[in-house]
């Protein structure tokens, strides 16, 4: 199993700067989960303390926002381009 | 009232274009435009529509300009060290076409006097550079129905997407609350190429152009994600969330908010 995950550059400093990770799993749950096998401590700057997805972090696939799928359960399968979008405020 | 001749020449290569014309050029004259932050997005943005002769810019802005601005921020010069920048952007947009009437506002935003600065306008850039601006901006903007482009920068990477309150996805749709202090950097310590700040505040520009002109696709309902390392842009999604805590039917920021301004890089230099 390998999915694409594309990293955000606030987390690239825990993927060792890489912009963009394989990682495994049947569903987005999994998928975090095994990010934060590969790349231990990522899973809570993307998760609250209750597991849930930060509500200023978005995660996609295929271009979708798993909010308006079936969250954590929106499936996942070799192929699919995961993406993690947080909010970014610079601009001066 | 038609254009001047002196217009008509300085606009040619616009009104030449199929779908502007004398009538868009004038459009574009007629037109109010509040860019709230005369910084790395804020400057491309209002350089373009100064020169494409929007006839009101509002710039916002409370900061002075200091060296480390003039990386990015091309509205001001060496020479402005030290000036507001609301004053420096006013003279080097009246340098460039007196058309554009530059009103300059030195003022931080607040959910006290937010409302009463964007009713003058007609749409509103977010070129800001912290979450509780642009939390505030988004509300504010929602609340009046006043159309918004948003631009957001980091490092590499630039976010943009144009909101139309009620019909199209607005920030709160994107990202519902703002990071807790500490979590994201979000100011400018963190560092920025300054061509990334030129490519979407550039983008504000046209989204703005074309909104006021009537033409084209807007970036509504998806978020252009550039990444400068590879020079790539995609877009993502933005569906209007039916629980948004702001432009949905059942909202639950019913009033402004003002979050705790902060900067977690910031303090630690501080401390």
């Amino acid at each position: 199993m390998s999915i694409k995950v594309r990293i955000p550059a606030p987390l690239q400093k825990l993927t060792q700067s890489k912009e963009e990770v394989e990682a495994g799993g049947t569903n987005i749950k999994e998928l975090i989960d095994a990010l934060e096998k590969d790349f231990p401590g990522i899973k809570e700057r993307i998760c609250d303390e209750k597991g849930l997805v930060r509500k200023f972090i978005n995660i996609y696939v295929n271009g979708e926002d798993v909010r308006f799928l079936q969250q954590d359960a929106t499936p996942v399968k070799d192929g699919d381009e995961v993406s993690i979008i947080p909010a970014i405020a610079g601009g001066r | 009232m038609g254009l001047r001749e002196d217009q008509i020449e300085r606009y040619s290569r616009q009104i030449l274009l199929p779908r502007i014309g004398g009538k868009g050029q004038q459009k574009l004259l007629d037109a109010r435009v509040l860019i709230i932050g005369a910084g790395g997005l804020g400057s491309p943005a209002a350089l373009y529509l100064a020169s494409a002769g929007i006839g009101r810019i509002g710039i916002v802005d409370s900061d002075k300009v200091e060296l480390s601005n003039l990386q990015r921020q091309i509205l001001h010069s060496t020479a402005d060290l030290g000036r507001t920048k609301v004053d420096s952007a006013k003279d080097t947009l009246n340098a460039i076409n007196q058309d554009a009437e530059v009103v300059p506002d030195q003022i931080r935003l607040t959910s006290e006097n937010i409302m009463d600065i964007i009713a003058k306008y007609d749409i509103i850039i977010d070129g800001s550079d912290n979450f509780p601006t642009r939390y505030l901006v988004n509300d504010a903007c929602v609340i009046s129905g006043k159309p918004l482009v948003h631009g957001g920068i980091f490092r590499f990477d630039g976010q943009a997407m144009t909101i139309l309150p009620g019909e199209s996805a607005c920030y709160r749709c994107l990202f519902p609350e703002p990071p807790p202090p500490g979590l994201v950097p979000s100011c400018q310590e963190a560092g920025i190429l300054g061509a990334v700040a030129g490519i979407i505040g550039t983008m504000q520009a046209n989204e703005v152009l074309k909104y006021i002109l009537g033409i084209g696709n807007l970036l509504t309902g998806r978020l252009l994600i550039f990444n400068a390392l590879d020079s790539s842009f995609r877009q993502v999604k933005v569906p209007r969330d039916p629980k948004c805590p702001v432009c949905s039917e059942k909202p639950t920021v019913t009033k402004l908010i003002d979050y705790e301004q902060f900067c977690s890089l910031r303090q630690k230099k501080e401390e």
